[in-house]
C-alpha cells in the first residue's frame, strides 16, 4: 500500500486514522478533566496536581479535537472517501490530488494543534470558541499567546483542507454519478454528505476570515474584535480600529452552528439506511427525509444567533433567532417520524438486530433524548438561565457528540466488510453497543440535573470557592462523582470494540459479498473488468412485501411490486 | 403547576431557590418546558421499542397520518410555547427599567466583579483606564477631577434592597465577562467596549451568588461576588455608612 496515494480508499483510511488518534487523546483529556473536577487535590501521574489554567487547556483541546478532527473529518472526509464513490457508481473522486492534499494537510493541522501543549505557556484557554479578547491577547493569561497561534494555525489549516474535501465531495456527487443514478436513487447517506459539504463550503470560508481578522488583531494592532482601547491585566494596548468581540461571535457561530449540523448530517442519512435495511423495508416518506435534510441545512446557517441571545445582542433579534431554531425542531422531529414508521412493526424472521442496527437505533435514541432539549435552550428567557450551564453541555454531548459517534460505530460495524473483508463479531458488538449506551446516558443525562442546578461550564472547581457560590456549586458533587465513574464506564467500554477487531484481524478474509443483503451500490459485486460501465436500475432500498426477498441498485432484472410510499 | 423549588440555596440538581419578582414565571415555563419534552422523549422512545415488538401488517399506510398530522401536533406546541416564553422575555428585555429603578454599575474584569453607585447626585463620574490603580483604592479608575464621580460608592459587594427594581449596567474593562445570579435568574455578559442593561427586582432579603459564567481566564472559576439583598431599612443604613467613610 503506498502511503502518497491519491486513491479515495487510502485517503478515506487517512481520515479515520487522523480522527482515530484526535479521539484517544480527546478521550485522554475528558477524563483527567472528570478526575480533577471530582477530586481536586487529585495529582496526574507524571505531571502533579491539575492547575486551573491547565484545565482550562483541556477544556479547549477537547472541544477543539472532538469536533473538528473527530466528528467533521471522521463522518465526512473519512467514510465520505471510504464510501461514497462506491455508494454513488464511481471509481474516483472528483480531485484525486487535491484530495490526497487536503488529507495531508489536515494531519498538518491535528500535529500543530497537538503541538500546543509543548510550546511555552501550554495550550489555548480560552475554549474552542476563543472569544476575544481573551483570544487576542497574550497578556490575557497563560497559553494565549504561543499556543493561542498555534490553534489558530491549526483551524486555518483545517478550515483549508475542509474545503478542500467539500468542493471535492460536492464535484463528484454532481458530476460523477453512474449511469441511472438520478437524485431520487442517490441514498440517504449520499444526501447527508452532499449537504453536510454545501454546509462546510459556507461555513469554514467564513470561518478562515475571521481567523484571519483575529490573527491580524493579535499581531498588526488591527481592530476587528477588540476596542480601540484596549485593556488587559493592567496594560493599555492601543489598537487602529474600534471594533467589538461580538462580531466575532456573529462570524464564529455563522461557522460554529452549521459546523454542528456538519457532524450529524452524515449520521443521520446513513441511520436511515441501516434501519432500512435491517427492517427489510424502504425508508418512510423518502423523499421527505431527503428534503428534511435540506432544510436542516438551510435552517442550520440561519440559526446562529441562540448561541447569543445573553451575549449583548438586541433582544428584538433574540426574538428572530428563536423562531427560527425553533422551527428546526420540525424537520428534525419529521425525521423522528420516519424513523420510527421505518422499523415499524419489526417483529418478523426477516429482521436481524444486528450490530449495525442496534447503534442506528441508539444513534436515534440520542438524537430524541439530546435534540428535546434544543427547544428549550431555542427560548431566550429559558437560555438566560440556561446559558453556559451543564445543561447545554449535556445537551450537545447527546445530540452532536455521542449521536456523531454512534454514527460512527454504526459506519464501522456496518461498513467493515467493505474495510477490510472481514465481519465483526457480532455477540462483542452487541456488548459494546449496550454498555456504550448505557455509558453514554449515565454520563450526559445528569449533566441536565446539575446544569438546573446552576453549575457553569469551564469551571474548575466547584468546591473550595468563596460562599455563597460555594453553598450553590459544591452541593453537586455527589452528582459530579457520579458522571464521572459513568465517565470511566463509558471509555472502558470501548476495550470490547477493540477486542473485537484484534479477534477478528486473526480470522480469514470473508468471501461473502452482501452480508448485509443491502440494496444499495457499494456492496455490489467487484466486476472483473475495472473499466466496466457501472448502471443503476432503481432507487434503494427495495424488499420484497414481507422483506424476505430484496432488489439491490445494480440488478437488471424487473423490481419487486415494493411497499408504497 | 406546583413549583418543586424549595427555598433553600440548592440542592445541586434542580432549580436552586428563586428570589426576583420575574423568576416564578420563568420556573413555571422551565417546569412545564421539562414536562413536555420528557413525554415527548418518552413517546418516541415507547414507539420505537413498540415497533420493534410488534408484527408488521399489510402495508398502506399513508404519509398524512404518520408525517403530517404528528408534526402539525408537534408545531402546535412549540408554537404555544415560543408564544409563552416570547412573553416573558419581551417583558423583560424589550422595555428598560422604570425611570425610578435604582442604578447600580457592574464591572468585571480579571477576575474580579466591581459594583459602583452613583451616590447622590444620581450620576456616574467618568472613569480613565490610565487611573485605575486597586491598590490604591480607586480600581474603576473614577476621574477625581469630575464632581459627579465624587460621591460614587464602589463595593465588592452588590447590596440592594428587596422589592425595588434595579437598573444594571453591565461593563467591562479587559474580556468577556458572564454576570449571572442563579437564585434570580439572570444572565447577561459584559463585553468590553459596550454597556449592556438588565433590569430586575428582588424580592427575598439574603446572600446569594454571583458566578461568571463566560470562560475569562485561569482565575474564571473562582470569579465570584455576593449579592446581600436586604431590607429598605437597612438599605438605608448601609447607604449612610458608606457615604460617611467618603
Amino acid at each position: 500500500m503506498k502511503i502518497f496515494s491519491t486513491h479515495h480508499r487510502i485517503i478515506g483510511f487517512g481520515y479515520l486514522l487522523i480522527s482515530s488518534i484526535a479521539v484517544a487523546v480527546g478521550t485522554g483529556l475528558s477524563l483527567v478533566m472528570r478526575l480533577h473536577l471530582t477530586w481536586p487535590d487529585w495529582s496526574l501521574p507524571l505531571h502533579g496536581p491539575v492547575l486551573p489554567e491547565e484545565y482550562l487547556a483541556l477544556v479547549t483541546m477537547h472541544g477543539t479535537l472532538m469536533l473538528f478532527f473527530v466528528l467533521t473529518v471522521a463522518p465526512q472526509s473519512g467514510f465520505g472517501n471510504l464510501i461514497l464513490p462506491a455508494q454513488i457508481g464511481t471509481r474516483h473522486m472528483a480531485f484525486p490530488r487535491w484530495n490526497a492534499a487536503g488529507m495531508w494537510l489536515m494531519l498538518v493541522a491535528l500535529l500543530v494543534l497537538l503541538s500546543a501543549f509543548i510550546v511555552p505557556g501550554g495550550a489555548p484557554i480560552g475554549g474552542w470558541t476563543a472569544y476575544p479578547p481573551l483570544s487576542e491577547s497574550s497578556l490575557a493569561g497563560p497559553g494565549q499567546g504561543f499556543g493561542m497561534d498555534l490553534w489558530l494555525a491549526s483551524i486555518t489549516l483545517f478550515g483549508i483542507a475542509g474545503t478542500i474535501s467539500a468542493v471535492n465531495t460536492l464535484t463528484t456527487i454532481v458530476k460523477l454519478r453512474c449511469e441511472g443514478m438520478t437524485w431520487e436513487r442517490l441514498p440517504l447517506t449520499v444526501w447527508g454528505w452532499f449537504t453536510a459539504a454545501m454546509l462546510s463550503v459556507i461555513a469554514f470560508s467564513v470561518l478562515l476570515a475571521a481567523l484571519v481578522l483575529l490573527f491580524c488583531d493579535r499581531h498588526l494592532q488591527s481592530g476587528f474584535f477588540v476596542p480601540a482601547n484596549e485593556w488587559i491585566n493592567g496594560v493599555m494596548i492601543p489598537h487602529r480600529g474600534d471594533g467589538s468581540p461580538l462580531l466575532w461571535l456573529h462570524l464564529f457561530w455563522f461557522f460554529g452552528h452549521p459546523e454542528v449540523y456538519i457532524a450529524v448530517l452524515p449520521g443521520m442519512g446513513l441511520t436511515s439506511m441501516v434501519l432500512a435495511n435491517f427492517a427489510r423495508r424502504r425508508v418512510f416518506a423518502y423523499k421527505l427525509m431527503i428534503a428534511t435534510t435540506l432544510l436542516i441545512g438551510l435552517l442550520g446557517i440561519l440559526v446562529w444567533g441562540h448561541h447569543m441571545f445573553v451575549a449583548g445582542l438586541n433582544p428584538f433579534a433574540g426574538t428572530v433567532f428563536s423562531v427560527a431554531s425553533l422551527a428546526i425542531a420540525i424537520p428534525s422531529a419529521a425525521k423522528v417520524l420516519s424513523w420510527i414508521a421505518t422499523v415499524w412493526g419489526s417483529k418478523s424472521k426477516q429482521i436481524r438486530l444486528t450490530t449495525p442496527m442496534l447503534f442506528a437505533l441508539g444513534f436515534v435514541s440520542l438524537f430524541v433524548t439530546g435534540g428535546l432539549s434544543g427547544p428549550i435552550l431555542a427560548q431566550p428567557i429559558l437560555d438566560e438561565y440556561l446559558h453556559n450551564t451543564f445543561f447545554v453541555v449535556a445537551h450537545f454531548h447527546l445530540i452532536m457528540a455521542m449521536a456523531g459517534v454512534f454514527g460512527l460505530l454504526c459506519a464501522t460495524y456496518y461498513w467493515y466488510p467493505l474495510m477490510f473483508h472481514r465481519q465483526l463479531s457480532e455477540p462483542l458488538g452487541k456488548v459494546h453497543f449496550w454498555c456504550t449506551l448505557a455509558g453514554a446516558y449515565a454520563t450526559f443525562l445528569p449533566m441536565h440535573l446539575t446544569g438546573l442546578g446552576g453549575e457553569p461550564r469551564h469551571y474548575a472547581q466547584l468546591n473550595g470557592i468563596v460562599k455563597p457560590a460555594n453553598d450553590l456549586l459544591s452541593a453537586t458533587m455527589p452528582m459530579q462523582r457520579h458522571i464521572t465513574y459513568s465517565a470511566l464506564l463509558l471509555a472502558v467500554s470501548q476495550v470490547f470494540f477493540f477486542w473485537n477487531i484484534l479477534k477478528t484481524a486473526r480470522q480469514p478474509s470473508m468471501t461473502e459479498e452482501n452480508p448485509w443483503q443491502a440494496t444499495t451500490l457499494e456492496w455490489a459485486p467487484q466486476p472483473a473488468d475495472e473499466d466496466e460501465l457501472i448502471r443503476v436500475y432503481r432507487e434503494p432500498c427495495q424488499y420484497g412485501a414481507r422483506g424476505e426477498s430484496f432488489s439491490p441498485q445494480w440488478k437488471p432484472e424487473i423490481p419487486l411490486q415494493h411497499e408504497a410510499e | 403547576m406546583t413549583l418543586a423549588v424549595a427555598n433553600t440555596p440548592g440542592h445541586g440538581w434542580f432549580l436552586p431557590r428563586d428570589a426576583a419578582l420575574h423568576g416564578p414565571a420563568l420556573d413555571t415555563h422551565l417546569l412545564l418546558n421539562l414536562w413536555i419534552v420528557l413525554g415527548l422523549a418518552a413517546l418516541a422512545h415507547v414507539l420505537l421499542l413498540a415497533g420493534l415488538a410488534v408484527r408488521r401488517r399489510s402495508e398502506g399506510t399513508s404519509v398524512a397520518m404518520q408525517e403530517y398530522l404528528p408534526l402539525v401536533v408537534l408545531i402546535a406546541v412549540f408554537g404555544w410555547l415560543a408564544v409563552r416564553s416570547q412573553q416573558l422575555w419581551s417583558a423583560q428585555r424589550y422595555v428598560g427599567a422604570a425611570p425610578e429603578a435604582m442604578q447600580v454599575e457592574v464591572t468585571g474584569e480579571q477576575f474580579a466583579w466591581y459594583f459602583r453607585y452613583p451616590g447622590e447626585d444620581a450620576a456616574f463620574g467618568q472613569t480613565k483606564f490610565s487611573l485605575i490603580s486597586a491598590g490604591s483604592g480607586n480600581p474603576l479608575g473614577i476621574d477625581p477631577v469630575d464632581e459627579k464621580g465624587k460621591d460614587d460608592i464602589v463595593t465588592s459587594q452588590l447590596v440592594l434592597p428587596a422589592g425595588r427594581e434595579v437598573d444594571l449596567t453591565l461593563r467591562s474593562l479587559d474580556v468577556i465577562h458572564g454576570f449571572s445570579v442563579p437564585e434570580m435568574r439572570l444572565k447577561q455578559n459584559a463585553v468590553p467596549g459596550q454597556a449592556s442593561h438588565l433590569h430586575f427586582t428582588p424580592t427575598a432579603p439574603g446572600e446569594y451568588a454571583i458566578l461568571c459564567t463566560q470562560v475569562c481566564g485561569l482565575g474564571h472559576y473562582r470569579m465570584q461576588a455576593v449579592l446581600r439583598v436586604v431590607t429598605a431599612d437597612e438599605f438605608e443604613t448601609w447607604t449612610k455608612t458608606h457615604e460617611v467613610q467618603r
